[in-house]
């Protein structure tokens, strides 16, 4: 029990040791990903379409098993562990958000805490806290996703993710469709609500400012390889090809993203 | 002697037929949501079956009625009275319209909201029963209606075989060369499709998701 203790606490939150995933087809989509995500850290998967992040994700949460290897969580194989109760301790945001349209807010948010068997008064509660947390209006419960705007949708949808209080956040790409002015306001609150929650998040993005600003470290993926792993001031001032050339396509000021994101 | 006033002398046995004509309808429309919303689950869940579960659906659907109940006609249990005949060869032609619905309405629920779904950990039943049938819902419903409308329609054959119905009128008055009593099959039915469709058009509407 107290060996079992202390090795959750020394191992990394997340671990990846040698995984190859493969499309059903043949076509491999990962290749020999090895990849530790620390505790309380927000590690950015950033590539261009088809490099295997979102594939990286939802291999955390077993929405896809890997072909050979292993994924850890807290030191346990996530294949040793019921793939229900995996999902219900790792929140999910995605960009479409997936709100479920004929649910209104609160049965939205209260989904998983509902399924888990809250009492109501404390679902109703939880809820009421989260949407205070995303800074959302408690008037806006009883609404409908059609009734609200893109940036609530996706507050919405953070807030469901974090219902029951998962150590774990996997987000893919939740800001990427929305308009410039939410995205930063959503980033911005994202930092704030980080800083107070410490979860263990890995956010999906193609965007280098995103990367920049949100993430403790960014892991840089390539045609289903995992090129580096930098920190955000590690990644500007890289000599490597990739990273350079991203610095460089996203142009100038992101020095003070960077330092925006880390403070 | 005016149509309203045979419908006024015959209004027992109208009501009589029509009632009969309702639950021919009725039971063969239960019978098909039964068997169909399962195997459009099936084939829209796993592909495999989708081929096979609607081709034969689709086969039956090109069966003339009339050739139908001759075939099931041999058929033991089922055979050995015209009702039961006749609900299993309604129930037959109702499928199509149910599974095929099924399928469409569940393959058309937003990918996002299923991954959302499954990503948060909802069991296969959980997903099933309270994200997608609920979004699929007026869409299944739709076929419903189809196929109760399509029945009241092939119920009138029915009474080619005895199994009685409204269509009973309608062959009497065929075989007697007498309009008023084909009428006195033919406005209920009529009646009969158009409320359903009407009913559960209404139905539909309210269900269908925002």
């Amino acid at each position: 029990m107290s060996a079992n203790r202390k090795m959750e606490q020394t191992a990394a939150a997340i671990e990846f040791r040698e995984v190859d995933y493969s499309l059903p087809t043949g076509q491999p989509l990962l290749r020999r990903l090895n990849l530790q995500v620390q505790r309380g850290e927000t590690l950015v998967l950033l590539g261009r379409s088809g490099s295997g992040k979102t594939t990286t994700l939802k291999l955390i949460n077993r929405l896809l098993s890997p072909t050979s290897g292993e994924i850890r969580i807290n030191g346990t194989p996530t294949r040793d562990t019921d793939v229900i109760r995996l999902r219900r301790g790792i929140g999910y945001v995605i960009q479409d958000v997936g709100l479920f349209p004929h649910y209104n807010v609160e049965r939205n948010i209260g989904l998983v805490p509902r399924i888990e068997g809250w009492p109501a008064p404390r679902i109703r509660q939880r809820v009421e806290e989260l949407l205070q947390m995303v800074g959302l209006d408690a008037s806006i419960a009883a609404r409908y996703p059609h009734q609200l705007s893109g940036g609530q949708r996706q507050r919405v949808g953070v807030a469901r993710a974090l219902a029951a209080d998962p150590a774990i956040l996997l987000m893919d790409e939740p800001f990427g469709a929305l308009d410039a002015l939410s995205r930063d306001q959503l980033q911005r609150e994202f930092l704030g609500l980080q800083r107070r929650l410490n979860k263990t998040v890995v956010f999906v993005t193609h965007d280098l400012r995103e990367a920049l600003r949100l993430g403790s470290r960014i892991a840089l993926m390539e045609a289903g390889q995992l090129v580096s792993v930098l920190s955000p001031e590690g990644f500007l001032h890289s000599t490597d090809p990739l990273p350079a050339a991203y610095v460089q396509a996203f142009g100038e000021g992101l020095d003070s993203v960077a330092k925006r994101g880390s403070s | 002697m005016n149509i309203a006033h045979y419908f006024l002398q015959n209004h027992r046995e109208i009501l009589e037929l029509t009632l009969e004509h309702l639950w021919l309808v009725g039971i063969s429309t239960l019978l098909a949501v039964f068997i169909g919303i399962p195997l459009g689950i099936v084939s829209a869940h796993w592909p495999v079956w989708n081929r096979p579960v609607l081709g034969t659906a689709n086969i039956i659907q090109t069966v003339p009625s009339l050739a139908l109940f001759g075939f099931l006609l041999p058929v033991p249990w089922i055979g050995a009275r015209a009702d039961r005949l006749a609900i299993l060869a309604l129930t037959l032609y109702a499928l199509l319209p149910v599974i095929r619905n099924t399928y469409t309405g569940i393959r058309g629920v937003d990918p996002a909201v299923v991954e959302a779904g499954r990503g948060m950990g909802l069991t296969g039943n959980q997903l099933l029963l309270q994200v997608e049938l609920p979004l699929a819902l007026s869409v299944i419903l739709s076929g419903v209606r189809v196929a109760v409308v399509v029945s009241v329609g092939l119920a009138t054959i029915a009474a080619a075989i005895g199994a009685g119905g409204l269509g009973e009128f309608i062959f009497r008055g065929l075989a007697m060369v007498n309009n008023q009593l084909i009428l006195a099959g033919a406005i209920p039915a009529a009646a009969l499709a158009l409320s359903a469709d009407f009913g559960l058009g209404w139905l539909e509407k309210r269900l269908r998701p925002r």
